[in-house]
């Protein structure tokens, strides 16, 4: 029973064999992934590759139909699981940020923490805004979505799932819809927060980020991993011609 | 003051024998026009409550997983919008009403728990009900996919995304849809009429029927009555409206 036995010396996020498709088109076949506790892993590939669909499948937006995924001995696909207990270690972040439009900054920070885990309302509030000042956007309380930049709407949306106290964050091309100048406040962010010993998954093109900040790379192509390394070895050596091919395009 | 404009209506009604304005020297019609209005504002506003709700909570349900209850309440919507709401009242009233217990509040009389007016607020809700359900239903699948998936991954359930992030904004959406049904239902209401609920035209008829020189005047009352009144639910509508406008969003 690998339930409640976890321990921080085995994987925090385990992928075994995962397969997965939307009707007929098979989009992952069999993907394994081991990520230990405060590692940084980055996932490349082409579009359309099943980079986000793998991600999905981490919180169980998306089923599977084999192989297994647990997340701090958590059977995420299992129909008994209680899907809040891994809503709560697992914080997801989005290509367009989907933050709340009708809420502020803060109030978006804070609703989960107060709806979600019933927590006091003034704990609540005193660490949102410890977060946006954690995320630099200390004097955004009271702006709505609408007032700010991608990036600035994409650090609120950290926040807010940082909020939640998750082990592991996923990250699903969070800066392919910011603008240039504004992607580097947000990968500033990120690196921060991998910094500070937070489990991060992270679906990326920024490939100068990627080898700055991951423990480990892995490349899908077409629902496969072809080829995962360390970023030292990973972008000197890849063997694979579709990697190689991938990167000369990339870098 | 008083005694002038009674006297002037009732020199004005032996002028011209058509513009009898019984009401504004006689005092037991005064008390009609004034019940019978008194019984419409209520009434618009029972039905506008309980219309709203079950649009609520029908666009709810049809977003259930479950089969069964999304094919109770698309026919429920078929029925009531499919059909005459004055067929439903008399329906409801006649047919329903036949069966439906009893009481005895005096230890003398036999009155059915619910009355005419009871028969007129249910069936007039779930009428412009169906209405309201697809109304909402079109605000709520106006609210994007992934806004609903941003809130499932921090841990809300499905009734608290549907209260908190789902409903508020597609209330947004449809506010000028629902707007036109509640304008609609007041004017239905007079179609209580054919259940001889007291209401606004019920107490016009009675007073044209006693005093056949009041009928023109009566007709003059009605038009100016529910102008007044669609104008106030038209005005709160908007009121309501700007309130929730959000800073940055739309358009
Ligand atoms: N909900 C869905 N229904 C059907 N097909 C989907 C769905 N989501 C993704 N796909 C398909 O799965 C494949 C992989 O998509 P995705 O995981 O988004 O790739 P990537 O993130 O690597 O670009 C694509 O061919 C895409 O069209
Ligand atoms: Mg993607």
């Amino acid at each position: 029973m690998p339930d409640t036995a976890w321990t921080p010396d085995q994987p925090i996020v385990s992928l075994k064999d995962v397969h997965k498709s939307f009707g007929e088109l098979e989009v992952l076949r069999g993907v394994s992934i081991d990520v230990m506790k405060g590692e940084v892993i980055c996932i490349i590939g082409p579009s359309g590759s099943g980079k986000s669909t793998l991600i999905r499948c981490i919180n169980g937006l998306n089923d599977i139909q084999s192989g297994s995924i647990t997340v701090e001995g958590l059977e995420v696909h299992d129909p008994k699981l209680d899907k809040l207990a891994l809503r709560r270690k697992v914080g997801m972040v989005f290509q367009q940020y989907n933050l709340f439009p009708h809420k502020t900054a803060l109030e978006n920070i804070m609703m989960a923490p107060l709806k979600v885990l019933k927590e006091p309302k003034e704990e609540v509030a005193a660490r949102a805004r410890r977060l946006l000042a954690k995320v630099r956007l200390d004097g955004k309380e009271d702006s709505y979505p609408g007032e700010l930049s991608g990036g600035q709407q994409q650090r609120v949306a950290i926040a807010r799932s940082l909020a939640m106290n998750p082990d592991v964050m996923l990250f699903d091309e969070v800066t392919a819809a910011l603008d240039p100048e504004t992607v580097k406040e947000v990968l500033v962010t990120i690196k921060e927060l991998a910094g500070d010993g937070m489990t991060c998954i992270l679906v990326t093109h920024e490939m100068g980020f990627a080898r700055e900040i991951a423990d480990h790379i892995y490349f899908t192509d077409r629902g496969v991993i072809v080829e995962h390394g360390p970023p030292a070895t990973f972008f000197k050596e890849a063997k694979d011609p579709r990697t190689k091919e991938f990167l000369s395009q990339i870098l | 003051m008083i005694e002038l404009i009674q006297e002037f209506f009732r020199q004005l009604a032996a002028d011209y024998p058509r513009w009898n304005f019984i009401f504004f020297y006689e005092e037991r019609q005064f008390d009609k026009v004034a019940e019978g209005l008194w019984v419409t504002v209520q009434l618009s506003v029972f039905c506008i409550f309980f219309s709203v709700l079950v649009g609520v909570v029908g666009a709810w349900m049809q977003g259930s997983p479950s089969r069964l209850l999304r094919m109770i309440v698309q026919g429920y919507i078929q029925f009531f919008r499919n059909t005459p709401p004055l067929v439903q009242l008399l329906f409801f009233y006649f047919a329903l009403g036949q069966f439906t217990p009893t009481h005895s509040p005096d230890g003398w009389l036999e009155v059915p728990i619910i009355s005419n007016v009871g028969w007129a607020v249910i069936s007039l809700s779930l009428f412009a009900g169906a209405f309201n359900v697809e109304i909402f239903r079109a605000g709520i699948e106006a609210v994007p996919e992934s806004t609903r998936e941003a809130s499932d991954s921090l841990g809300f359930t499905r009734l608290q995304t549907y209260g908190y992030i789902v409903l508020p904004l597609a209330l947004r959406i449809c506010l000028p849809s629902l707007n036109n049904n509640l304008v609609n239902l007041v004017k239905t209401t007079t179609q209580a009429f054919a259940i001889a609920v007291p209401e606004m035209l019920y107490q016009s008829v009675t007073i044209w029927n006693d005093y056949p020189s009041a009928q023109n005047p009566m007709m003059l009352v009605l038009f100016v009555v529910y102008i007044l009144l669609v104008g106030v639910v038209v005005m709160s509508m908007n009121r309501w409206e700007r309130a929730m406008k959000i800073p940055g969003y739309g358009t």
